[in-house]
């Protein structure tokens, strides 16, 4: 194994998941709530009376951070994302995560650190699962294809 | 009202949390799940740094009966292993593993304008959809 210097951002990636962290307290304490995307988005789908307001202010807020930090930081700040995957391979990815995260009852956030966050089991079996398969899945795609 | 500043105040703090950290960037994202190439260690931060200040809090929550703001707190009841929790992983790992994407930075991504991540959220949507449909028919078989 090589470490990848040039693309390791140890102190952004540090303080974008103290943030992440951060989020995730204040939901629980403030408001009651898991943070878990896939959760809160897909409560939308099918709602019920009375569950829908907090769904829509979180996620409008999360919606709004592009923007915010746009304005917060000088331009060219943040490096911009880059997708290699085509849309043929984004739109069946779409399709798996979006089922398997419900399937499973969570992603990377629920789970991952929620869950792992509160020392549940069930969410320690789902994330060394869905790492498990996100390496299997790398490796294939970039080592053995 | 206190509410729904909160949520708009800590969903803005997690957005913001997601482009800082990196996540919303699937080049980034397979360089940390891509463990035989060069390795991009940055992800393993950032769920550090999450969980770190996540334990205390859960800590604290797991002592109080209501919220600060005095509601209930909605701990998820299930605990159990079973097919589903692990069937679910497999299926988000993989998708995750092929764009880069999982829903939250997908989302932020869309906000931010970029095609592929409409793309992918709206493939998403499907898939939720989806479950929602293979939820329902199996709650009737059980009930039959």
């Amino acid at each position: 194994m090589t470490i990848d210097w040039i693309h390791f951002t140890p102190w952004a990636s540090l303080a974008g998941g103290l943030l992440l962290g951060l989020a995730s307290a204040m939901f629980i304490l403030i408001n009651g709530r898991i943070l878990g995307i896939s959760g809160i988005l897909g409560g939308l789908l099918l709602p019920r009376m009375g569950d829908i307001g907090w769904r829509l202010t979180f996620l409008l807020g999360m919606a709004a951070a592009p923007f915010v930090l746009s304005l917060a930081l000088p331009p060219g700040s943040i490096q911009a994302p880059r997708i290699d995957a085509g849309y043929g391979t984004v739109a069946i990815a779409g399709l798996l995560v979006g089922f398997g995260t419900r399937y499973g009852s969570g992603c990377t956030s629920g789970h991952g650190v929620c869950g792992l966050s509160r020392l549940s089991l069930r969410s320690l079996v789902s994330t060394l699962t869905f790492m498990a398969l996100g390496f299997l899945v790398v490796y294939v795609a970039r080592h053995v294809l | 009202m206190q509410h729904r500043i909160s949520e708009f105040f800590v969903g803005l703090l997690f957005g913001v949390g997601l482009i800082l950290s990196g996540m919303t960037d699937p080049s980034k994202v397979l360089g940390f799940l891509d463990l035989l190439g060069p390795w991009d260690p940055s992800l393993a931060l950032v769920m550090g740094g999450a969980i770190v200040v996540g334990v205390f809090a859960f800590a604290v929550a797991k002592k109080r009966t209501l919220s600060f703001l005095g509601g209930e707190l909605h701990f998820p009841t299930t605990s159990t292993i079973d097919r589903r929790l692990v069937i679910g992983a497999v299926l988000f790992g993989a998708g995750w593993g092929l764009a880069g994407f999982c829903p939250g930075p997908a989302l932020v991504s869309l906000a931010g304008g970029q095609t592929k991540a409409a793309v992918f959220v709206g493939f998403m949507l499907v898939g939720m959809v989806f479950f929602e449909y293979i939820d329902r028919r199996s709650q009737r078989s059980r009930s039959i």
